[in-house]
């Protein structure tokens, strides 16, 4: 069975994130000064083939945890859906 | 000793490297593609070098694609062995990706790619890279990186401190480690750091950019001056305890 996995990985809260900080400023150069706070991470989507859910996610955590995410710097969150 | 050069797709400091080591510094280099399984005729005496270079285009982050290259499995078992390997730049960040140092390498804090001479200071001298500078000067060698900025959380920057394994840090012209002159915005101003039984080795400038005359700036050499003797009155050492 095909299922569809949406990871999200972002830069650890407690680190700076210099990208989304530079996007901020840009979006209060606009004025569009009500957004306080930008935080620039990826979104990859994944097709995994595995028997059912719990397998589809098993699969993808250990793809995050080996190669997609590194944990000193980010963490992930994965949905996984048919 | 001997020095293995591996090349990754995407490496670009590697013939710069491989120059210096052979013609400047009188070296023996081996050429490593990054698709070898094997590192033949290696001891622990010898040399792995990881240039500097995007390795796969920095696709998804910086060395994380490099470090499941086929060699890696080899430079692991070579460094748990006792083996020295350096990384500079790229090759900084593939041994951190490998786990073979700790931290990572993220953006730099003013979002640009850096390319200019900075100044860094030895931190400690008892790693070989820096055991023969002079603790407070401030060596001139260039870095060039969008991905330089050094992080660790709290916990690995103590034990880095406590076990001294931080070898470089960003300073400015007058050996002082001070905000002025870290260019990226490292942590506790780190440009090299190595592992804590001082046979791994990562840091962000170019030594090798740095090696002659011609170029303006040999700080650089120092540096590899500095570890070569290092390892070799290492290796004179252990063959004198085999023929007593």
């Amino acid at each position: 069975m095909t299922y569809i996995a949406e990871v999200k990985v972002m830069p650890l809260k407690e680190l700076l994130d210099p990208q989304g900080k530079a996007v901020l400023n840009g979006l209060k150069n606009l004025g569009i000064d009500t957004i306080t706070e930008v935080r620039i991470g990826k979104h990859l989507h994944l097709k995994v083939e595995a028997e059912d859910v719990e397998k589809a996610k098993t699969i993808v955590e250990n793809a995050c945890r080996k190669l997609l995410a590194n944990p000193v710097m980010e963490y992930f969150e994965i949905e996984v859906h048919e | 000793m001997k020095f293995g050069v591996v090349v990754f797709p995407g490496s670009n400091c590697d013939r710069d490297l491989i120059h210096v080591l052979e013609k400047v510094l009188q070296q023996e280099v081996v050429v490593l593609w990054h698709k070898e399984k094997k590192l033949p005729d290696f001891n622990r005496h010898d040399c792995i070098m990881l240039p500097g270079g995007f390795s796969y285009g920095d696709y998804l982050r910086s060395g994380a694609i490099a470090r499941f290259s086929p060699i890696m499995n080899a430079v692991v078992e070579f460094a748990n062995s006792g083996g020295y390997v350096w990384g500079i730049c790229n090759g900084f960040q593939i041994l951190c990706e490998a786990g073979l140092l700790p931290g990572a390498l993220l953006r730099n804090i003013n979002q640009q790619f850096i390319c200019k001479n900075i100044y860094i200071t030895p931190a400690d001298v008892a790693s070989p890279l820096s055991h023969s500078l002079n603790p407070g000067s401030a060596y001139k060698i260039p870095i060039a990186h969008a991905e330089g900025r050094y992080y660790a959380d709290q916990k690995t920057l103590s034990r880095l401190q406590q076990n001294k394994q931080i070898i470089f840090q960003y300073c400015d012209e007058y050996g002082q480690v001070n905000e002025t002159g870290n260019p990226n915005g490292s942590q506790l101003n780190i440009a090299g750091i190595c592992n804590e039984t001082r046979n791994v080795f990562g840091m962000m400038p170019h030594p090798e950019r740095a090696s002659e005359e011609m170029l303006g700036n040999t700080d650089g050499k120092l540096l590899f001056d500095s570890f070569i003797s290092y390892a070799d009155a290492l290796e004179v050492d252990v063959i004198d305890d085999l023929l007593r």
